[in-house]
């Protein structure tokens, strides 16, 4: 293969469909959970550990940047399951038409921000 | 040409299986944790080790950090081997791509370490 071949996708300038925008989100979140596993662990570690370490743990999150962070976890991880719920529905050529497809990632994107929004109101 | 020496299975079908039954098992987990933490009223550190403390609820999350592990390793080998390419990193990408590899079982590793005894000694 002639890896010396030039390539010329200016991915900036694209308009993308939001399929894609949706398979690409799904990567990202999924690269970001690998790193995210740490923060809950962590998290869930302290606040088994004993009555002060679950003290620490409250403590940790009240404050608005840890609090956010964990947010952001959750919405990857709520994200990321939907987009694989309905990219398992597609392995079975269920809602893989170009209409379908388009709709379902609009409901992929639509249940994660409604979901963050219930998970941010418990944790507010 | 990047070969599969390295995916989890050493067959990309099997992969597809593997990361697809791994994910329907953390997806359970996830709604059972969510739900626990939803019907709980309060949540504290003795309620936290009741419901983590079962042995029901330590073997599901052993099943859930081993599919966690295999789930991760399909998944960032995927991006490993999709990005970390010669076009992107020259002559030296099969030894950043390993590198890379090596990185990621390590924290694999550690994460199955440290779940596994955070779970079982509660």
């Amino acid at each position: 293969m002639n890896t010396e071949r030039p390539v010329n996708l200016s991915l900036t300038k694209f308009s993308f469909p939001i399929m894609a925008i949706a398979s690409i989100t799904h990567r990202i979140t999924g690269v970001l959970l690998f790193a995210g596993i740490a923060y809950l662990l962590w998290l869930l570690s302290l606040a088994l550990d004993s009555p002060e370490g679950f003290s620490q743990a409250t403590q940790i999150l009240a404050a608005p940047l840890p609090k956010l962070v964990l947010l952001a976890v959750l919405a990857a991880l709520l994200f990321h399951i939907f987009a694989g719920v309905k990219h398992m529905f597609m392995d079975f050529h269920l809602g893989d038409s170009l209409d379908a497809a388009r709709l379902g990632s609009q409901v992929v994107f639509v249940l994660t921000v409604v979901a963050t929004v219930l998970a941010g109101a418990w944790l507010w | 040409m990047v070969t599969n020496a390295t995916s989890f299975s050493r067959s990309g079908l099997s992969d597809f299986i593997i990361q697809r039954a791994s994910a329907v098992i953390m997806a359970l987990y996830t709604a059972c944790i969510i739900g626990h933490f939803i019907v709980s009223p309060t949540i504290s550190h003795e309620s936290l080790v009741d419901f983590f403390g079962s042995t029901a609820m330590q073997l599901w999350s052993t099943m859930a950090l081993l599919a966690t592990a295999a789930h991760a390793w399909i998944g960032m080998w995927t991006v490993g081997t999709d990005y970390i390419r010669p076009h992107y990193f020259g002559t030296h990408a099969t030894a950043f791509r390993l590198t890379y590899q090596a990185g990621c079982a390590l924290l694999i590793f550690v994460y199955l370490g440290w779940g596994l005894k955070l779970f079982w000694s509660i």
